[in-house]
């Protein structure tokens, strides 16, 4: 083994790296030059939207209730070491709002969409239906990728607004019933400490979650390996992608709305 | 008249197609035979534009199927794909009239579906299957419908990939022919490809053997019989010894 071994091994992975980067970034400015050229699909997109946004929101919801309740009694408990109990209600609502509300949405949209993306769009790469529809005149990055990538964009910030205000009745539940807050007072003290900039910069991060989950569900969907194990492969890769992308995207706009 | 001159394809180390010369005269049925791994099916796709050739020219009326309307190229072709390559989601009425819902050929989706009607009638299926899901279809009715799909729009051109694999004797019998039938009564250019050299007696007008990335042995499918290539000999008669390495 020579000695340069290890340095050319790890050149070789940087490499490997950037061209997946580069093949990522190319595919995603295709997605986003064809959604203003037509021809739409506005059945696919409907459907879409339907397959993302209406069927995540149980999911969705009941992250956020639980969430709501755990955050509440983490801040209390918390709190009591420093008498501040009383910040439970902003605090478990700027919490929701800005941080967890988004990113548990975007995780559980992306464990539930990127996969069912990946799968459904792998499994008609291997069956020959995207060589099908490239012979019956259809651009598949425009009938497959565009309606799902424009639905995702959209339902997601609508299902983070509802998450958001499914997890603060989360914890106002725990707070009204097992930390024996007043619930006129709870709500009051939401209301008064939550500003439209800390809910609409939840709901941006949802829209960019949103494009990064269903880019990185056609992504690999149409680039899936061969039989079984290559829709396995890609399904495991889209929901891996999508989840990595969303910390690393949360932290940048993070960066960027609050810093 | 499709012509393809010198088309190379190299997959990784596998050099797949490595000089192919060939020329489908309109209106003929070309069958493509050989065995397994032999690049059929990428000859058949490369003329698609589904893969490009490394090199070499592949025409359409004398005009290079890369260049030029892209959507019109394609408008001019149907395919029957081995697996089907039926549209899971659809209903198998959406799945035929697919390209008269969308694109240049858009009709009134009462006419499409009455088109698709038509042609599940034209192969053999009954009305009832028209709101049915592929997945509620056996193997010989999904490419019953797969062959429907290739000739929704009349197309000029029409390819077959193995077209009779997975089906019994009997259907593989009834595709065959209506293949013939409907290849002959649209006066298309039809080019198949297959193993199965019962498909190519019912099909074929003329036939080519591919071997080794080239076109082996091309002729009349009436000259197969008696050619002495023993390629030829050994492809149409399946036997294990002769050039033609076989794995035991």
């Amino acid at each position: 083994m020579s000695l340069l071994s290890p340095v050319a091994a790890l050149g070789r992975v940087t490499l490997g790296l950037l061209a997946h980067l580069g093949r990522v970034a190319i595919f995603a400015a295709q997605v986003v030059s064809h959604i203003f050229r037509p021809p739409w699909y506005p059945r696919e997109f409907f459907h879409a939207l339907m397959q993302i946004g209406w069927f995540s929101l149980p999911v969705v919801g009941l992250t956020a209730l639980f969430t709501g309740g755990a955050l509440a009694l983490q801040i209390y408990a918390g709190g009591a070491r420093f008498s501040a109990e009383a910040v439970v209600p902003a605090i478990v609502a700027i919490g929701m709002v800005r941080e967890l509300g988004p990113v548990l949405g975007g995780l559980m949209v992306a464990a539930r969409v990127a996969s069912s993306i990946a799968a459904e769009i792998g499994t008609m790469k291997v069956t020959e239906q995207i060589d099908a529809l490239v012979t019956l005149s259809t651009n598949p990055l425009k009938y497959l990728a565009v309606p799902r990538v424009v639905a995702a964009t959209l339902a997601v910030p609508v299902l983070v607004g509802v998450g958001d205000a499914i997890g603060i009745m989360g914890g106002w539940l725990v707070g009204v019933n097992r930390l024996h807050f007043n619930s006129a007072a709870y709500l009051k003290n939401t209301m008064d400490f939550l500003e439209v900039w800390d809910v609409s910069s939840g709901l941006i991060k949802g829209a960019a979650f949103g494009f990064l989950v269903a880019l990185m569900g056609c992504y690999h969907g149409m680039h899936s390996g061969r039989g079984a194990q290559g829709v396995g492969a890609a399904t495991k890769a889209a929901v891996v992608s999508a989840s990595v992308l969303i910390f690393a995207a949360n932290y940048l706009l993070t960066e960027l709305f609050f810093s | 008249m499709i012509e393809l001159s010198g088309v190379h394809k190299t997959f990784g180390s596998n050099k797949v197609l490595r000089g192919v010369d060939l020329t489908i005269a309109s209106g003929t049925s070309m069958v493509i035979i050989g065995g397994s791994g032999t690049g059929k099916s990428v000859l058949l796709k490369s003329i698609l534009g589904l893969v490009t050739p490394d090199a070499g020219q592949i025409t359409l009326d004398g005009q290079d199927v890369t260049r030029g309307d892209r959507d019109a190229f394609l408008a001019r072709f149907g395919m029957l794909f081995q697996g089907g390559a039926l549209f899971d989601s659809m209903r198998i009425w959406e799945n035929v009239a697919f390209r008269l819902l969308r694109g240049t050929l858009k009709r009134p989706k009462a006419e499409a579906r009455e088109i698709a009607i038509e042609k599940l009638r034209r192969v053999g299926l009954g009305p009832q299957v028209a709101d049915l899901y592929p997945a509620e279809l056996s193997g010989g009715m999904q490419k019953r419908v797969s062959l429907a799909r290739a000739i929704a729009a009349e197309p000029e051109i029409i390819f077959f990939d193995e077209p009779t694999t997975g089906l019994d004797p009997i259907m593989s019998g009834v595709i065959n022919d209506l293949i013939r039938e409907i290849v002959t009564e649209m006066g298309a250019t039809a080019m198949t490809i297959t193993h199965d050299m019962s498909s190519v007696r019912a099909i074929a007008d003329n036939v080519a053997m591919l071997h080794g990335g080239k076109v082996r042995w091309t002729g009349p499918v009436s000259e197969m019989d008696a050619t002495p290539d023993p390629y030829v000999q050994q492809f149409i008669h399946g036997r294990a010894e002769g050039p033609i390495e076989s794995l035991r």
